[in-house]
Formats: C-alpha cells, sequence, structure tokens
C-alpha cells in the first residue's frame, strides 16, 4: 500500500492548523449510530472500505471510504471537484470498471451481498444510475423507457405488453402529463428538463434498490432543478438515494445525510442539518461556509 | 462612417441587404477580400466544371438513349444498327454492386464495431485498421490483378468455370468480381461507421450499461440505430465506387458483352458467369476503345450516372429516416 501524506498540508498550504487528523478519520463511523432515525428504513447498500485508483496517478481517486446507505433516505456526497465523489459514485454499480486503469478495492454490499459476486447486469438493475448530462438515447420516449424494460428475451414483448410500465415509469418521473399526447416524439427533442426526467423514468423502470445521481441538475435550469429536486424527496420513500452534487444548497435542501469528501478522503458524515451547522472537521465548516470549494 | 451600432438601434429606412454587405466590405481588409473573391471563384468555377459535366453528359446521353436501347440485349456486329442496346451492362452493373456491397456491407460494419467497441487484440485491431486503409489507397487495378491471381488458384473452380479438358480456373466471374469488388466499398462503408461511433458521446453508452444493459444489447440497440444515417451514407459512397470501376469489371468479369453463364445451373451460373457492367461498355465503345461507337458511349454512360445518383438519393434516403421512431423491435 502506498503511504499517502495527510490531506492536511495540501489542504491548507498556507498553513492554517485546521486538521482532519487521521485518527479522526478512523472513528468516523461513529456518527452513523448517531444519525439513524427510526423513520429510515433498513440499510440496503454499505460502502466498506473502498478505494479506487486511476492506473498512472499515485494517489487514490477514493481512499478507504466506508458508508451506509439506507432505505428511505437520500445520501449526498459533496465535495471539490475531483474530490473523489463521481468516482466513488461509478463504483457502486460497478460502472467504473468501464474505464480503463481503474481498480477498486474495499467491499460494496447491497442488502449484504459483495457485488462483486453478482451478475452485473442484474446489479446494474437493481442500482441505477442518472448522469450529469441527460443522455437519453436516440429514440422515442416510448423506447428510451421501453429499451431499459426489456431483457434479452428470445420474445420481446410487444409495445402494448410493455405500456403498463412505461406509464408507470413516467408518471413516477412526474413526466407522463407532459409527454402522454405523443410518446413516439424523438426523445431528444424534450427540453433539457424533461430529458433528464426520462432518464429518471428510465432508471426507474428497470425498478431498482438504489438510485445513483450524479449531479442530476448541473445542466439544468432552476426551475428544471425545482421539479427534479421535488421528485427526488418522492422518491426516496421506496428507494435509497445517493446523489452526488456541487451544490451545497441543493444538499442541503435534498440529502437527509451528507458525506463531505475531499482529496479521496471521507472527511465527515452527519446528518444534514448537523454537516452544515456544526460541522466537526474544520475541513468541511470552511468548504461548507464557501472559503473554498 | 456611422459610429451607431450595426444591430438594434433603430434607423428611418433601413438600408437593403445588398448595400449592407457593400458597406461591410468595405470594412474589410484588402487580404481579407481578396481571399473572399479568390475562395468565391473558385468554388464557382468547380460548379461550373460539374455543371457542365452533368449538362453535357445530360444532352449527349437524352439524344442516343431510348428505351429500346435499355430493354435490348447487346450483340456483336459490323454496324451499328446491329449491336443493340445495353440491357445487359445494366443488369451486369446493378449484380455487380448487390454482390459488393452485401459482402462488404456487414464486412465493414462489423469491423468498425469491433474496432471502436472492443478493440482487443489491440495489435489485431491495429493491423485490421492499417489494412483498410492500404486498401483504401490501392488502385483498383492492383486489386483487380491480386484477385485474378486468388481466384485462378483450383480451390476456386467452382466460382468461375474451368477448361473443359481440365486446364487451369478462368478465373472470372461475377462471383469474383463481386467478391473483389466488395474491397472498393469496404474503406469507405468502414470509416464513416468508425467516425460515427467514435462520435458518439460515452455518455450514451454509459446509459446502456448503467441500465444493465450488456454490450451487444448496446451495440444492437443503441449504436447501429444511431450511426444508421452514417452507414447509409458510407454505403451510397461505396455503391458510387463500385458502379464507377472499371479496372476490376475488364480483368475478373471478363466483359463480355453479353451474360455469360459459366454452367448449366439457373441462377448460379449466370454468378459464375461473365458479363459486362456500365463503366465497361463504355470503355469499349468509346473511340478510344474497340467499338468506337461514341453514340452508343454516351447513352450507356448517362444511364450509369442516373443509377448513381439514383442510388445516392434511396440510400440517402434510408438514412435519413430518423432513428428516433422506427428503431428496430
Amino acid at each position: 500500500m502506498v503511504e499517502f501524506p495527510p490531506p492536511v498540508r495540501r489542504i491548507t498550504p498556507n498553513g492554517s492548523p485546521n486538521v482532519v487528523d487521521p485518527a479522526d478519520r478512523q472513528g468516523m463511523p461513529e456518527p452513523i449510530a448517531r444519525a439513524t432515525r427510526p423513520s429510515y428504513g433498513p440499510e440496503r447498500l454499505r460502502i466498506d472500505g473502498v478505494s479506487i485508483h486511476y492506473a498512472g496517478t499515485e494517489r487514490p481517486a477514493v481512499n478507504a471510504v466506508t458508508l451506509p446507505v439506507r432505505q428511505g433516505e437520500v445520501l449526498a456526497l459533496i465535495g471539490p471537484s475531483g474530490c473523489g465523489k463521481t468516482t466513488l459514485l461509478r463504483s457502486l454499480n460497478r460502472l467504473v470498471e468501464l474505464t480503463p486503469g481503474a481498480s477498486r478495492q474495499g467491499r460494496i454490499l447491497l442488502d449484504g451481498e459483495d457485488v462483486d459476486h453478482l451478475e452485473i447486469t442484474r446489479l446494474r438493475r437493481r442500482v441505477s444510475m442518472i448522469f450529469q448530462q441527460p443522455n437519453p438515447f436516440p429514440m422515442s420516449i416510448f423506447d428510451n423507457v421501453a429499451y431499459a424494460i426489456r431483457e434479452q428475451a428470445m420474445r420481446r414483448p410487444g409495445k402494448a405488453a410493455l405500456m403498463p410500465r412505461v406509464e408507470t415509469a413516467l408518471r413516477r418521473a412526474g413526466l407522463w402529463d407532459e409527454v402522454a399526447d405523443d410518446l413516439g416524439r424523438p426523445a431528444l427533442r424534450l427540453s433539457g428538463g424533461q430529458q433528464q426526467r426520462l432518464c429518471i423514468a428510465r432508471a426507474l423502470a428497470v425498478e431498482p434498490d438504489v438510485l445513483l445521481m450524479d449531479e442530476p441538475c448541473s445542466a439544468l435550469d432552476p426551475i428544471s432543478t425545482g421539479v427534479v429536486e421535488e421528485l427526488i424527496h418522492e422518491l426516496r420513500e421506496n428507494l435509497a438515494i445517493v446523489i452526488v452534487t456541487h451544490n451545497l444548497a441543493q444538499a442541503r435542501r435534498v440529502g437527509d445525510h451528507v458525506a463531505f469528501m475531499y482529496l479521496g478522503d471521507l472527511v465527515e458524515y452527519a446528518p444534514t442539518e448537523e454537516l452544515f451547522t456544526r460541522p466537526r472537521a474544520d475541513r468541511t465548516r470552511e468548504y461548507v461556509q464557501g472559503s473554498f470549494g | 462612417m456611422s459610429t451607431a451600432p450595426t444591430t438594434g438601434g433603430p434607423r428611418a429606412t433601413p438600408p437593403g441587404r445588398r448595400q449592407r454587405l457593400l458597406g461591410e466590405l468595405r470594412l474589410w481588409r484588402p487580404l481579407d477580400l481578396l481571399g473572399v473573391v479568390a475562395a468565391w471563384t473558385v468554388g464557382a468555377l468547380l460548379l461550373l466544371v460539374a455543371a457542365s459535366l452533368l449538362l453535357y453528359m445530360g444532352i449527349k446521353g437524352l439524344q442516343y438513349v431510348s428505351l429500346d436501347l435499355l430493354i435490348t440485349r447487346p450483340q456483336p456486329g459490323a454496324d451499328q444498327s446491329e449491336t443493340g442496346g445495353i440491357l445487359d451492362p445494366i443488369l451486369g452493373t446493378l449484380m455487380i454492386i448487390a454482390i459488393a456491397t452485401a459482402i462488404a456491407l456487414p464486412l465493414a460494419v462489423g469491423a468498425a464495431l469491433w474496432i471502436v467497441e472492443y478493440s482487443r487484440p489491440r495489435w489485431l485491431a491495429r493491423v485490421v485498421e492499417s489494412g483498410i486503409e492500404v486498401i483504401a489507397g490501392a488502385p483498383s487495378i492492383a486489386i483487380a490483378i491480386f484477385g485474378l491471381a486468388i481466384f485462378q488458384l483450383p480451390i476456386f473452380s467452382w466460382a468461375s468455370f474451368s477448361a473443359a479438358d481440365g486446364g487451369g480456373v478462368f478465373g472470372r466471374s461475377f462471383i469474383a468480381a463481386g467478391s473483389v469488388m466488395s474491397l472498393i466499398a469496404l474503406p469507405s462503408i468502414f470509416a464513416t461507421t468508425r467516425e460515427a461511433l467514435q462520435s458518439v458521446p460515452r455518455h450514451v453508452r454509459e446509459a446502456s450499461y448503467g441500465l444493465g444493459k450488456t454490450k451487444w444489447a448496446t451495440i444492437r440497440r443503441v449504436l447501429l440505430p444511431t450511426v444508421k444515417p452514417d452507414i447509409a451514407t458510407g454505403t451510397a459512397l461505396g455503391m458510387g465506387r463500385i458502379a464507377g470501376d472499371t479496372a476490376i469489371i475488364v480483368l475478373l468479369l471478363g466483359a463480355t458483352l453479353q451474360l455469360q453463364a459459366g454452367s448449366g445451373i439457373p441462377g448460379v451460373g449466370t454468378l459464375q458467369g461473365t458479363g459486362s457492367t456500365l463503366t465497361s461498355y463504355v470503355y469499349n465503345n468509346s473511340p478510344t476503345g474497340e467499338g468506337n461507337a461514341p453514340e452508343k458511349a454516351y447513352a450507356a454512360a448517362f444511364v450509369l450516372m442516373l443509377l448513381i445518383i439514383g442510388l445516392n438519393l434511396l440510400v440517402a434516403g434510408i438514412g435519413r429516416r430518423r432513428a428516433g421512431t422506427d428503431l428496430p423491435r
């Protein structure tokens, strides 16, 4: 294992003594217990000492992160650019494996089962993902959702058979009323906000247990952002949601728990209000107060 | 000179477009002005060349072409009134295009998919890629003579006919010419497909993988429909090159006046046999060729031109059908 300098020096080149002591990080899982509220469901996803390296870089993109993701809660990952939050998110459904040279240590447990032991296509249907850039396929609205549902079966189900599930998914994503009159329209003709909600519908159509969102609103205007955030509020009843965001206000609005990452390290994990009002680490306080980032 | 902003501000009388353009041109630097004039001149000249070619061929062609010419078979004869029409070359052209495209299209699209989506083993991918580039750059006469050497091998005796006494394999047939001709179309289909695949953003693939789709499902249901218009463009280009090639026809199809079956089996016999295309017909009938029947050469060239334009329109039409709404199920 490569020895990494503690993040302290890199964080504050001016030498101010705000420090996340490695010993402090050691005790990180502790606040988890404190944060557990009865309204949360059981733990669905457990990130257990996950480190991710990219070939050719000395420092790991993610360094020994441990986090729980519970049913019915939104976990917001925040931190400055390059802190590894997106990499961590992409590792949860093993999408990070598509990047050449990426390797992961540590375990990710989905309902207690190691994701490495699950078939990858099955894993990605249970843990589905929304991307930063709305990325509908160049097909019709209907086909975008239907494509997600269709299994690789010999006999492909017809349009009529798929319609109820497509409608359910579009309704859950709050898009049905806007597109119901013409589902044959090309998805790329929709507005950016509608496209993103179509992507959410597509991800919901596979009936996932966990929804991963990688800055889902960064390409959207404020109104669309509001719609998507509202949606996140509604969806978390039935799903565990992990959202990566650059937008602190958004993390505060949608997150139940917030994890602050810096240079690959998990600096602090706490219930949202606690992290924003009474951060324990100085680094976190500086970040949430906008001193750097 | 007015200092008012060129956009916005209301004016009493808005100047005409022409005046505005001239006013703008006066602000340009002389060298830029010269560049614009030069660019327009060159563009107009090229357009003039293309237009006069089409016009000349059109006038000449319409002068000599007739329905009779299109539907009668060519005959040997000493006088032009006896030599018949161009039915066989038309059929030959269409057959060669069909055979060569049928071979080239799956090969080229498959190769492009493999190069872009898999690319393993890497060294082999590099070899294939540069191999296709070499084919693209090779003169078709060189490809033709190589093809002839191949198809004269005894193991290809089924592809053409052999001398009755068990002698050498003739090596010239629709199968031989079509197969070798596929190499002419392959690079353009490959290149357009590869470029289109490379331009599909990574996040589109990730969206599909993120839904738990396999690589093959992603290729079949997302990538291929996305790049379909580009495949069509490449195919249209390739078909044009096939229809326009003469060297391979002369060497590998025999360039015989009529379709001549290579064996008695119906259908297959024709494929094993020789024939001609419009290009070889034009060559043989042009003043420099053996026939010296420029009227028929013009008519055939005109038909060839129409054929290529028609094919382009057809394929472009297929490709332009939006990938959005008619995704294969």
